[in-house]
């Protein structure tokens, strides 16, 4: 085992079993600090269901997850996402009624005051996030749309407004689950050249079908199939495997 | 960045200035309304009116910006004034500290209640509610300070703070009044507050809330607790008023027309609860001849409220003076 790198997430034989169905079967992982990390393989390979584990939305059937040096296996989500590491979600997540300002802003709130008990005092104490929601809005290119409701931007804008509400977190290590997905080619164009700009100070795990993309970001990529890591690499080693050649053609074009 | 924020900012103020004169408007023509109104309505029928509008905004508290819908509200509205009324009656308390006996006792049970309910979503969290609403109204049944069927009569009004007799409708009005704007403006502030802000994130996409760090629950036991006490208040203030605390209160038809009030006034809007209880109440005092029909009526109101206006009498109205 490779103990001299800094590795900042490393699991050990993860599992997770569905009423007798493994959909992620001993995976071990190791990220290092710093990169660029890419999960990839066919559909129901058990990419997102990793991702719920090392979240905490899902509980392992065993094995462990260490992050920063600390074991997160038995902690809430809630506190995983205090610690730095936080997600995304494959389905656009944001608050769809809220505008594009207050989805920034209450992920400052939770950064700046930890926990916001208090119904009895005026939310324009909040105001005070206002500027700095604004520059994570523009970072993302969003600045014409800082007052409209979620709801009404075109799919690849949510996407660029659900990052910049993560980064509002100031994050450690992002999870990015299929950040590209669904998006046209100038969307995805600039998601990948925004993951690359956030990516220059944390560390960034993610699942992605794209392979150019993954192929354009990845420092390393691990290729997972029925729940188990097939190789792992930077992107020349790993399409170069021929068994991750026949994973993908024998299962279809990712 | 000062450059990109003044001018956003300048136009951030735009949509909500709008939304926040119309709501000082209503406001005051809410207070001015409830200010005349006994004058020229009985006020009795106004004073349970405003107790019911106070319970309704509860509720919509929860369901209307916590997205929980619970159907058992009627375990804080009628135990807080039974309680209230056995502490005027029995042990003799003033009429505020009545009332705040009987708040108490709906925050325990929100409190009770709350942490067994959150742990459930959607229907099952409001099958949760309905179930031990009904519990307790078994509860409140057999038990013999309640009065069963009988409930408890005859609660004396009493002095407020030991010095001003209630016994005349009009001061009790004034009581009622002060209690009723209270309550309003406490569940306006918290529907705007930090916590209030939280609460929404969490109507709107909860996953989303807790991967940002937000322990959901926590908030959404608190949201509970805050509303059954401000049902609580609503109850206790009913049993003075009313000088009566009995098992229609404490009853599962109590959540329904709660819910229909809600819905009929309009749900997530901060006037119409209010507007709901008048509505509702009214009608069920104008149409007391035609008997149990008032419920067949009832049924049809909600039903075409559903259909037609999803958004409530005030949600309607909001939508028109948007376009």
């Amino acid at each position: 085992m490779p103990v001299e790198v800094d590795l900042i997430l490393v699991t050990e034989g993860l599992t997770k079993d569905f009423a007798g169905f493994t959909a992620v079967g001993g995976v071990d992982l190791q990220v290092r600090r710093g990169t660029i990390h890419a999960l990839i393989g066919p559909n129901g390979a058990g990419k997102t269901t990793c991702f719920n584990l090392l979240t905490k939305f899902l509980s392992p059937s065993s094995g462990r997850i260490v992050y920063n040096g600390r074991d997160i296996t038995a902690m809430q989500p809630a506190d995983v996402a205090r610690l730095g590491l936080v997600r995304s979600f494959q389905i656009s997540a944001v608050f769809p009624h809220m505008t594009v300002l207050e989805n920034v802003r209450i992920a400052l709130q939770r950064l700046k005051r930890g926990s916001s008990f208090d119904f009895w005092r005026s939310k324009s104490v909040l105001d005070e996030y206002n500027d700095r929601a604004l520059s994570l809005i523009d970072d993302v290119g969003l600045s014409d749309y800082a007052l409209a409701n979620a709801v009404e931007l075109p799919y690849g804008r949510k996407r660029a407004l659900e990052i910049a509400t993560t980064l509002a977190l100031e994050p450690d290590m992002l999870l990015l689950d299929e950040p590209t997905a669904g998006m046209g080619h100038e969307d995805i164009a600039r998601i990948a050249d925004l993951i690359k700009r956030v990516a220059k100070n944390r560390t960034v795990l993610m699942v992605e079908h794209n392979l150019s993309v993954v192929a354009d970001l990845s420092d390393t990529i691990t290729v997972l199939t029925r729940g188990r890591v097939l190789a792992e690499g930077d992107y020349a080693t790993v399409s170069n495997n021929p068994e991750v050649r026949e994973a993908y053609m024998g299962v279809g074009h990712a | 960045m000062d450059t990109t924020t003044s001018p956003v900012m300048t136009g951030a103020a735009a949509p909500s200035m709008v939304r926040r004169n119309g709501e000082t408007i209503g406001f005051v023509i809410m207070v001015a309304a409830l200010i005349v109104a006994p004058f020229f309505v009985y006020p009795l029928f106004l004073m349970q009116a405003m107790c019911f509008a106070l319970f309704a905004c509860a509720f919509n508290l929860l369901i209307g910006y916590g997205g929980l819908l619970s159907f058992g509200h009627a375990l804080y509205f009628g135990w807080a004034s039974y309680l209230a009324a056995h502490a005027a009656k029995v042990w003799g308390l003033t009429p505020e500290l009545a009332i705040l006996t009987g708040t108490a006792t709906a925050a325990v049970f929100g409190l009770a209640a709350g942490s067994l309910a959150i742990r459930r979503q959607g229907i099952y969290f409001a099958m949760i509610t309905l179930a031990l609403a009904q519990m307790m109204y078994f509860v409140a049944l057999r038990m013999k300070f309640t009065g069963g069927e009988d409930g408890i009569q005859a609660v004396p009004r009493g002095h407020l703070f030991g010095v001003i007799d209630l016994t005349n409708d009009m001061t009790m009005y004034v009581v009622v009044l002060v209690i009723f704007l209270a309550g309003f403006m406490l569940i306006y502030r918290i529907i705007h507050s930090p916590f209030g802000e939280v609460l929404k994130a969490i109507r709107e996409n909860e996953p989303r809330a807790v991967s940002l760090g937000y322990k959901t629950e926590r908030y959404k036991l608190i949201a509970f607790m805050l509303s059954a006490t401000l049902a609580g208040v609503a109850g206790s203030t009913k049993a003075i008023t009313m000088q009566i605390a009995s098992l229609t209160d404490v009853n599962w038809p109590m959540s329904g027309e709660v819910v229909l009030m809600t819905l009929v006034g309009g749900l997530g809007t901060i006037f119409g609860p209010v507007v709901g209880a008048f509505v509702i109440l009214f009608m069920q005092f104008k149409l007391s001849v035609v008997g149990e029909w008032v419920l067949v009526i009832q049924g049809v109101i909600f039903v075409t409220c559903v259909l037609l206006f999803r958004r409530g009498i005030v949600g309607e109205i909001a939508a028109l003076f948007k376009r």
